[in-house]
């Protein structure tokens, strides 16, 4: 199954570290926590909330040796911002200029920032933030002050790939940003109102990525751009393979093919391949987890029949296995959104999720059985697993 | 032209937990961009990037409230914002 090339290994080896544990970066409708556990991640010690009241869309740690925390944050009220922290989240500086379209004459305004992403390892102080409405920005000094990407948020298409009337119920979104781990000029988004799209010049220019995906909800099930790509995700171990959850299914692409092919459907017909997040295993191009959602009827987005479970396929799609120990039997009603399921990089891995009825679930064996960690948190709607802080 | 600005419980940690603070300009734009000058970011949270006030942020000048941040003030004009009833 695995024909993609395969990322380069490094030139040495590095050192065998010991695990500190995990720190999980939790972002919810009224605040920050994090919560750190120890080395076997077993214990966790809760540090929050940050930012009462704030509503948190992403925490992101810069993992390429810098450390900063951006935290995209707004309030009921006040517009978005930024928060920095350049000492593990002690202290928390707004940035100077956060994420704002051009001025035009009724032009648009960011809602808020969704989507924080560090850039390529050879770029050490740029991120990316992706927008709601769907916008595209950078900054090059490690946060503190953001562009408009012009490539895209003036895109003479832009208008056609993000129509005003389109969007999801918080609002149409730019709600991923992925960059190739062998050359920072080649990059993914993920919008959910246009589909994916690629770039080969570092933002410059974009095009849509979305054959063989379907739009159901649009008169040509399969056009050019128009689906709702919920998630997508490369493999780290193989940068050529890109997962998909998508609105309507779960996909898979190993470029430099074109054809997404929906390895949803060897999903059970009883749970079906409708949900919000795909997550790769980190060392193993053909393994990836999701987490089913009733996407049937009147779409309750709630756990298949109240019986909440992980899939996870061991073969890059061709089948799937149901991980539900330790999860409620019957009458688990969760919602877990699309930024509120991620994994650690540990061996074996740890899968978390967070739901919006504020429980987070963890599994320390890639899913073999989960515990709740954390209960009563309000609506999650982030997680991001780092190293320790 | 001396103003006064009157600062909302959200905006508080901006001025330091100041209620009220001095402000110069003959527009609200201008008293609110003169405010941001002491206290960065304060004026985005309440002002989006096309100069519109924020859907669930008021702004009233002498008792009466402004859609747009353009109406010109009279010499120690009282700015009030408010957070709206909504946005919870």
């Amino acid at each position: 199954m695995t024909k993609a090339k395969p990322a380069k290994k490094p030139a040495s080896r590095p050192k065998k570290k010991t695990p500190r544990g995990v720190t999980l970066l939790i972002g919810t409708r009224k605040g920050a926590w994090f919560f750190s556990s120890d080395a076997a991640r077993k214990s966790w010690r809760v540090d929050g909330p940050h930012f009462l009241g704030n509503i948190i869309n992403h925490i992101v740690r810069d993992t390429r040796g810098g450390g900063t925390l951006l935290m995209a944050a707004k309030t009921g009220h006040l517009g978005p911002t930024i928060f920095r922290s350049t000492d593990k989240g002690k202290r928390w500086k707004e940035a100077a200029r956060p994420p704002a379209f051009a001025k035009a004459e009724n032009g648009r305004a960011v809602d808020h920032s969704f989507w924080l992403s560090p850039g390529h390892a050879s770029e050490p102080k740029v991120w990316w933030a992706g927008t709601s409405p769907p916008g595209l920005f950078v900054s090059t000094d490690d946060g503190v002050s953001w562009d408009s990407v012009d490539g895209l948020n003036e895109n003479p298409m832009y208008g056609k790939w993000n129509p005003p009337d389109a969007g999801t119920p918080d609002g149409a979104l730019l709600n991923q940003i992925l960059i190739d781990p062998r050359d920072a000029s080649h990059m993914y988004l993920a919008t959910s109102t246009a589909g994916v799209f690629e770039s080969r010049d570092r933002a410059k220019s974009w095009r849509p990525l979305n054959k063989n995906v379907e739009a159901s909800f649009m008169p040509d099930p399969y056009p050019e751009f128009g689906q709702d790509a919920h998630y997508i995700a490369l493999s780290p171990a193989m940068p050529d393979r890109i997962y998909q959850q998508n609105h309507c299914g779960i996909y898979r692409v190993d470029r430099p093919n074109e054809k997404w092919e929906r390895i949803g459907n060897a999903m059970p017909k009883t749970v079906g391949d409708i949900g919000f997040t795909i997550l790769p295993h980190p060392r193993e191009p053909d393994i990836a987890w999701v987490f089913p959602m009733d996407g049937s009827t009147v779409w309750p987005r709630t756990s298949p029949d109240g019986k909440p479970a992980v899939y996870r396929t061991r073969d890059a799609g061709k089948s799937w296995e149901r991980q539900d120990r330790g999860f409620p039997k019957k009458q688990g009603w969760f919602t877990v959104k699309r930024q509120a399921f991620c994994r650690d990089d540990t061996k074996p891995v740890g899968l978390y999720l967070g739901t919006t009825g504020g429980e987070v679930w963890a599994s320390t064996n890639e899913g073999a059985r989960f515990t709740q960690i954390a209960a009563h948190l309000p609506e999650i709607y982030s997680l991001e697993a780092v190293e320790r802080l | 032209m001396a103003i006064t600005v009157f600062i909302p419980t959200q905006l508080r940690n901006y001025t330091n937990g100041a209620t009220q603070v001095p402000a110069e300009g003959s527009t609200v734009d201008e008293a609110l961009t003169d405010i941001d000058q002491r206290y960065p970011g304060i004026r985005f949270r309440v002002v989006d990037e096309q100069n519109r006030i924020r859907q669930h942020m008021r702004i009233f000048v002498n008792g009466e409230r402004v859609q747009e941040i353009t109406p010109r003030l009279a010499q120690a004009s009282e700015v009030h914002i408010f957070g709206a009833l909504s946005g919870g």
